[in-house]
């Protein structure tokens, strides 16, 4: 089958894949790293080096470089490896698309450089200041016009669901950043701003673009990927194309509603966040609907998935993204966010879905490109793949449960009075409790990291040419038994 | 559509029949959606509407509907309160008139006192003092016998209400002179006086012990008293019982001299009740064996 199809393969822009392919690893590692280094300060103070390291700097840092960066880079890879695979025509314009792998490197250097040095606007997940927000809509527009151009002079007759999903996310993202980020400039030769939605407004348009971060960029736009890379390496049909279109349009429609969750028990009006828990509690079969469509994919050919690590990093992440859209609207419920809201319970949800979901359909899809962006025949090493997975979930498993202990503990002790009616902890004997837990996640984010280097070595070692000679010694001998 | 017909095909591992569209080699299968998912679904849109019902929820002119229930998140504040509120009115009801003396002779309202003051103090106090009351280095120790502004409950009542050398009339306020930085005394006066302060709690004797004690005499004595004992009426520390509230090396004790010290604390009237400063006092006293 893949010879038939090397001979009838329209000349792709592979190149501009490789660059972002490459970029996602680096920057992978890169957020990976902070992130270790930021939980590390959570239990070692001193590691705060002030004022360009300490943590209000590096968290952005971390979330910016792991979400826009890693996350970002591996949606530029796979949009346009597989819009113009299941288009069966080039990418619309090789220049164009270069211009948006140097501009959006641009945007994420720009930003850290910012973050360090003390430049932010304190919206989460939109700190940078207008001249970066002003650059990425450029960037953006070129991004959208590639991929819509790709689009349209398509061989296909129809749209295959992947595209549907990486549309969504461009279009969708586009819209939540210039909603956000409506900012007037306010010195000459500085880079300060102010919003112009001020109090609740703000809050609320911040949170509505926040979870909708959550929703087009980390969700949709990684449901495409899924969408191509699981049946791919599964080599099996998508199972319910009906299931495709209605959780693809119900995602769609409810998501965007969801963002109040956020501000529970706020200024925000009561009506207001009934809306967003609803909406979450609707959400929770829709964003199902993709972890169905994924899993079920491999339906009658359930073998696969025991002999095949790459295809393991993506049911895992399917397995991660089911138990993180469930978690959510759980949380999104008004008494069970009276008790997880500002806990580290969210911050455990958030890495379920971004170390589970967002990071392992990543790897997966990174474990697919390689061999076939290089022309090599198979990865280095499949046992090296194995042992990145092994060692990576453990340490998601030590963060997400040392993060859902901590959190709901915290919880409790911040509401707990006793009989006399008097508060039982004060705010830092909370924070005393947690110390413990920090240590694990630590642990935890370390591990993670370290998978991320093993995989880093295998590409380093596949893209060189190197084929481990023990495994393909064993595998020529399967195929002779 | 008709194209796509004829490219339908039976999928062998599953029996299904593809949609007959075809990307890149991926293909569909035509399965309907699964029945518990369209249930489930089903099920959080009638709960939502429900709950549409029994909350505000939908904004419409002039506001948003109010919900059956007549919920606001105010009510529901009120409501959690009014248990915690509950619980200490048991107690308040005698607590709030009674003097100090009638609580510590009461063992209940003993107890009520000390753990609401245990309480405020955690969240209030330990940020400066220390969570178990300990001080450190500026902030005193309220563990020991040695009180600045005096240990009785009035004096610790007194303190917590109006604060040290906080923004009122009724505050603990005095101002040890700046001898060095306002050139008040030479440096080899204030070497000598400092050596001599440190021989009132035990250390040794210097050549310039009767310069040091003589400028004791004209300079310091006033507040600290003749024999080093300090005065609390004007909250000067007792020099002879080596506790020391920056520091009791020679060279702190030097830049207490030189620059003086003025420690702050806030009023606490102005941030909590009467009540919760009348438990304070009494847990501090406890703590720190009153006097």
């Amino acid at each position: 089958m893949t010879a038939t199809t090397l001979s009838e393969k329209p000349n792709y822009n592979d190149d501009v894949v490789k660059l972002f392919t490459l970029a996602t690893i680096f920057w992978g590692v890169t957020g990976f790293l902070v992130g270790v280094l930021i939980a590390s300060q959570m239990v070692f103070p001193d590691l705060n080096i002030e004022p360009w390291l300490n943590f209000g700097r590096l968290r952005p840092l971390h979330t910016s470089a792991v979400i826009f960066a890693f996350g970002g880079n591996a949606l530029f890879a796979t949009s346009y490896y597989v819009v113009q695979r299941t288009c069966g025509v080039r990418l619309w314009s090789d220049k164009l698309a270069n211009f948006t792998f140097w501009g959006y490197q641009a945007v994420i250097v720009m930003a850290g450089l910012g973050y360090v040095l003390g430049v932010t606007q304190g919206k989460e997940y939109a700190e940078p200041e207008w001249y970066v927000d002003l650059w990425l809509t450029i960037v953006w527009v070129a991004y959208l016009l590639v991929y819509l151009g790709t689009v349209i002079k398509r061989k296909e007759p129809h749209l295959y669901v992947a595209n549907w999903f990486y549309l969504a996310f461009i279009i969708t993202v586009a819209v939540l950043h210039l909603g956000n980020n409506i900012q007037i400039p306010v010195e000459i030769l500085g880079a300060k701003s102010y919003s112009v939605q001020a109090g609740v407004q703000s809050a609320m348009i911040q949170w509505w673009y926040g979870h909708n971060a959550v929703g087009f960029f980390l969700t949709a736009g990684f449901l495409g990927m899924m969408y191509y890379f699981v049946p791919k390496q599964a080599n099996r049909p998508i199972y319910s194309y009906r299931l495709s279109i209605v959780h693809f349009w119900s995602l769609i429609f409810i998501y965007i509603w969801a963002g109040p969750h956020h501000l529970h028990y706020t200024s925000l009006p009561d009506w207001a966040q009934t809306l967003g828990m609803t909406f979450s509690i609707m959400l929770w079969m829709p964003s199902w609907g993709g972890m169905i469509n994924g899993v079920m994919t491999l339906s009658g050919a359930w073998h696969k998935l025991r002999e095949d690590p790459v295809l393991q990093f993506m049911i895992v992440a399917l397995a991660f993204y089911g138990m993180s859209t469930f978690e959510g609207p759980l949380m999104s419920i008004r008494a069970v966010n009276s008790l997880s809201h500002y806990t580290d319970w969210t911050i455990g949800h958030v890495h379920s879905g971004a170390l589970g979901w967002v990071g392992f359909i990543s790897f997966g899809a990174l474990y697919y490109l390689v061999p076939r962006l290089w022309g090599r025949e198979r990865l280095y090493s499949t046992k090296l793949v194995s042992m990145h997975l092994w060692i990576a979930t453990i340490g998601i498993v030590f963060y997400i449960a040392a993060m859902w202990v901590s959190g709901i503990m915290q919880g409790l002790m911040w509401r707990s009075y006793n009989d006399m009616g008097f508060l039982e902890y004060s705010f830092v004997e909370s924070v005393m409790a947690m110390k413990p837990f920090y240590t694990i996640r630590v642990l935890g984010g370390l591990l993670y990291l370290t998978g991320a280097l093993i995989m880093v070595y295998n590409f380093w070692k596949t893209i060189r040419g190197d084929v481990n000679e023990k495994e393909q010694q064993l595998l020529s001998q399967g195929a002779t038994a | 559509m008709s194209d796509d017909n004829k490219k339908k095909e039976i999928d062998d591992l599953s029996g299904v029949e593809t949609t007959g569209h075809e990307w890149d080699g991926l293909k569909e299968l035509n399965n309907p959606l699964p029945r518990w998912w369209v249930w489930i679904f089903i099920i959080t849109i009638v709960w939502s509407a429900w709950y549409f019902v029994i909350y505000p929820s939908w904004p419409v002119p002039g506001g948003a509907t109010e919900g059956a229930s007549g919920y606001t998140q105010f009510k529901e504040l009120a409501h959690n309160q009014a248990e915690i509120t509950a619980r200490q009115e048991a107690y308040l009801a005698r607590f709030e008139g009674a003097d100090f003396e009638t609580i510590l002779k009461t063992p209940d309202l003993y107890a009520f006192a000390v753990a609401g003051g245990k309480s405020a103090f955690k969240d209030n106090c330990a940020t400066c003092h220390g969570a178990g009351g300990q001080g450190a280095k500026g902030f005193p120790n309220l563990n020991d016998d040695d009180w600045l502004w005096g240990g009785s409950l009035e004096d610790i009542h007194q303190t917590i209400q109006y604060g040290i050398r906080a923004d009122n009339w009724d505050t603990r306020d005095s101002q040890m002179p700046a001898f060095g930085a306002d050139e008040l005394l030479e440096r080899s006066e204030i070497d000598a006086v400092v050596d001599y302060v440190l021989t009132l709690s035990g250390g040794k004797q210097t050549s310039s012990h009767a310069q040091g004690m003589q400028i004791f005499a004209e300079q310091c004595a006033a507040c600290h008293g003749e024999d080093g004992r300090g005065m609390r009426e004007l909250g000067a520390p007792n020099l002879t019982d080596k506790i020391w509230l920056y520091g009791g090396d020679r060279e702190t004790v030097y830049e207490t001299v030189f620059n003086a010290r003025a420690g702050l604390m806030p009023a606490w009237n102005e941030r909590l009740d009467e009540n919760t400063i009348k438990q304070l006092t009494i847990y501090l006293h406890e703590l720190g064996g009153g006097e």
